[in-house]
């Protein structure tokens, strides 16, 4: 506290959640399950993700205040299952039994990143053709992408997937 | 240590005794002056006269007071001073940034010396239209989680002493033309859901008309009307019909018209003798026509509405069971021509689909087919029904679910948004047309999610063997219905509304090259180019003040010039290289 105040930052206290409507507006928090979008609402497991792809989308899911977050189409969550021998270090830091997860909205204008091209093992944007690869921590493989896809550090709880940090960049893109 | 050592010591010193003072002064510091009360309005805007509806309907030679200057859509200034024999010393008079990238598409309005410019970003910009001093910036943040599709618009309204704003995220706002501060806001539809503006609002009968863009999210297009002093809704008609109303059988049982698309893109053209607006309609969602069996309309239409109570008078659909993405965007303009002898009252439009449409007028608002013919390549029609106009269309080329076809014009059509010019003078119309490209399209099924994409479609893009052009400026005899002359871009795809004036010139960006030209209205002949820092892809105007002419103009590359030039890459690489982005207003005059 002195500290802070020595240097002259302000440091808000984590807010208590105000109501219902900003849980769920809220990006994924440590500690989220995942529930498909469109689906069955049981939080997801590893064993649910395609194995080879094709990715699937979810929100993420608060079991404290049983919310799920889909009050923002950037707290879309991208989930894929592969081989883990393939990833780079730090994608295989964030998997969980071969699964990774990215935010599912391209970083370039916002689309859903809704394809996977299964030969090359990339994900691809409709929109205007971005490439990612999944495996070395959704870095841009072509295409007017600015940056990577956010990769969202997954673990297990009770054999569920969840949410171990938070996006690792801000999900989303530039308006102009 | 070295000398370079001992400097980062002392560097990194000098920054610990820094931040201590400023942790310092932090504490210390007294609170920044507040302005005492409103800025000073400008001489200018305290002078700024309303805008009457006499004004709207006949504007005063100096003025643009709305998107295509009159409500004939004629994009043709009378203004006289600069002609084919001095336009070569056109010079700048003066330029601003906008601090935006993206498609600049919007004229730089003007009315009472006063320019009203729309850029990207949901701004608009007041301007000193002589000097090129700022008078007022508005800005109205976009949320951040906001799928905007095509981040543009093509300009304000103006009318009493508001200036109206379609923002992209699907708000109408009436601004003070003095202050540039909101007088009224009104949510049109929800962003969440896919909606959203690039449209210039139309303004008559003390309305004030938009239509929502979204085509490709899976929009119920429409029309709406608000209350041109308070903002209160008045009237709102979709351009897809629901069960029951006229044209619903024209769709399937299910419930593909809640999605079905024909999106409203560009402002619609109005005739105040019969009070009857003409607004464009945009193609089906899905892309497929198979996906939603039918006619489907009022997609890719024209469709006349009563400005008093939105009621459909009339409509033409240009092609039914739209599967090519060819959106009908731009209404057609309202000019009586001759055909076979006789003097039709007519509307005009140049289609994506790639056809020139002559079309009439009859009573109470019905719209009759006349002729069409394309104005490029075009291998997708067969025939027109001599009496109705109605396409036959070649299976072949008509994409569908799992089923690839190969068609010319392309995707974004033989013209897509960018307005033509028609001068009463020369009695030509000027298109900025895209000949020679074309691409294939297949259709797989797709699921509605709110917001989110709703094609259903993969498209390529190609260039026509042996194509020496791909933009074309053409220019059409209407009495005659022949084309007349024609200036081809060897190496550029064409993004240029075009620009008439009563001095016989033509003006016009939309190059890749970045050039703005000048051509003599009768001949083609370029007379004057100008290279600005990006694309232009706005509206040029021309206005006079102090009985000097100015032409105006935004360069900002983006949205689909952009997009077309990345795939032309693909094809040619190398040969479309990046067009810079960054939007900038340009207006010249002579010495
Ligand atoms: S929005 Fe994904 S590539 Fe443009």
């Amino acid at each position: 506290m002195t500290l802070a105040a020595g240097l002259g930052l302000v440091v808000a206290p984590r807010l208590v959640r105000a109501d219902e409507e900003d849980a769920k507006r809220e990006r994924p928090q440590p500690g989220d399950l995942l529930v498909k979008i469109g689906g069955d609402p049981a939080p997801l497991a590893a064993k649910d993700v395609p194995q080879g792809g094709p990715q699937i989308l979810a929100w993420p899911f608060d079991p404290a205040g049983k919310t799920v977050r889909d009050g923002s189409r950037l707290n879309k969550v991208l989930l894929l299952r592969l081989d883990p021998a393939g990833f780079d270090e730090a994608t295989k830091a964030r998997a969980v039994d071969g699964v990774v997860a990215y935010s599912a909205i391209c970083p370039h204008a916002g689309c859903e990143v809704s394809r996977w091209l299964a030969p090359v093992q990339h994900l691809e944007c409709p929109c205007h053709f971005s490439q990612y690869d999944p495996k070395a921590g959704g870095a841009v493989i072509g295409g007017p992408a600015p940056r990577p896809l956010p990769a969202l550090p997954l673990k297990t709880v009770d054999g569920r997937l969840a949410v171990a940090r938070p996006f690792t960049a801000r999900a989303g893109f530039q308006q102009s | 240590m070295s000398r370079y050592a001992s400097a980062a010591a002392c560097l990194a010193g000098g920054l610990a005794l820094m931040l201590s003072a400023a942790a310092a002064a932090q504490k210390a510091l007294p609170p920044l002056p507040q302005p005492s009360g409103p800025a000073p309005v400008p001489a200018i805007l305290q002078n700024y006269k309303p805008v009457t509806a006499d004004e709207l309907k006949k504007p005063g030679d100096g003025d643009w007071p709305m998107y295509r200057r009159t409500y004939d859509g004629w994009g043709y200034s009378p203004l006289a001073e600069i002609t084919p024999a001095n336009v070569g010393q056109l010079k700048m008079a003066w330029t601003l940034e906008t601090g935006q990238v993206e498609g600049h598409e919007a004229p730089p309005i003007v009315v009472n010396g006063v320019m009203f410019v729309a850029t990207p970003g949901n701004q608009v910009l007041a301007i000193d239209a002589k000097s090129g001093d700022l008078l007022w910036r508005y800005k109205r943040p976009i949320p951040e989680d906001m799928l905007l599709l095509h981040p543009t618009s093509r300009g304000v309204g103006v009318y009493g002493d508001k200036v109206y704003f379609a923002a992209a995220d699907a708000v109408l706002v009436a601004l003070d033309a003095k202050t540039g501060k909101e007088v009224w806001k009104t949510k049109v539809e929800d962003y969440t859901h896919g909606y959203y503006m690039t449209l210039s609002p139309l303004i008559a009968d003390g309305k004030v008309m938009v239509g929502c863009s979204g085509g490709e999210l899976g929009i119920r297009g429409f029309v709406a009307a608000f209350d041109a002093e308070t903002g209160k809704p008045v009237w709102k008609t979709y351009t897809v019909p629901a069960p029951g109303e006229p044209g619903s059988d024209t769709w399937p049982k299910g419930d593909q018209w809640k999605t079905g698309g024909g999106s409203v893109w560009i402002m619609g053209n109005y005739d105040p003798a019969t009070n009857l607006a003409y607004w464009g309609t945009g193609n089906g969602g899905p892309w497929m026509g198979d996906q939603r069996p039918g006619d489907n309309l009022f997609t890719a239409s024209v469709l006349a509405l009563d400005v008093a109570t939105g009621a459909i008078k009339g409509y033409h659909q240009y092609h039914p069971n739209e599967s090519w993405d060819w959106d009908e965007v731009s209404p057609p303009i309202l000019v009586d021509y001759r055909h076979n002898g006789r003097v039709i009252h007519g509307l005009v439009d140049v289609a994506r689909d790639g056809y020139l449409w002559e079309l009439a007028r009859v009573d109470g608002g019905k719209i009759a087919f006349v002729a069409g013919e394309p104005f490029v390549k075009q291998n997708v029609f067969t025939s027109l029904d001599p009496k109705t106009g109605r396409p036959h269309v070649d299976p072949a080329r008509k994409p569908g679910t799992g089923k690839k076809a190969d068609f010319c014009p392309s995707l974004w059509g033989g013209k897509d948004w960018p307005p033509v010019a028609y001068s009463p003078k020369t009695r030509l119309l000027y298109i900025p047309a895209n000949d020679n490209l074309c691409g294939t399209s297949i259709g797989e099924k797709v699921s509605y999610s709110p917001g989110e994409r709703f094609v259903g479609a993969t498209t390529t893009l190609y260039i026509a063997p042996g194509a020496d052009h791909i933009g074309e400026l053409q220019a059409w005899n209407l009495d005659t219905g022949k084309k007349v002359w024609s200036h081809p871009f060897a190496n550029s795809q064409l993004w240029g509304p075009v620009l008439a004036t009563g001095g016989g010139l033509v003006f016009m960006g939309g190059t890749n090259d970045r050039y703005f030209r000048a051509f003599d209205a009768a001949t083609g002949k370029v007379l004057w180019q100008f290279r600005t820092g990006s694309g232009v892809i706005g509206v040029p105007v021309a206005f006079a003040f102090d009985g000097k002419e100015y032409i105006a103009v935004q360069s900002g590359w983006g949205v689909d010039s952009a997009r077309m030039q990345a795939r032309l890459n693909l094809v040619r690489p190398y040969q479309f290289p990046d067009v810079p982005q960054g939007g900038s207003i340009w207006v010249f005059a002579l010495e």
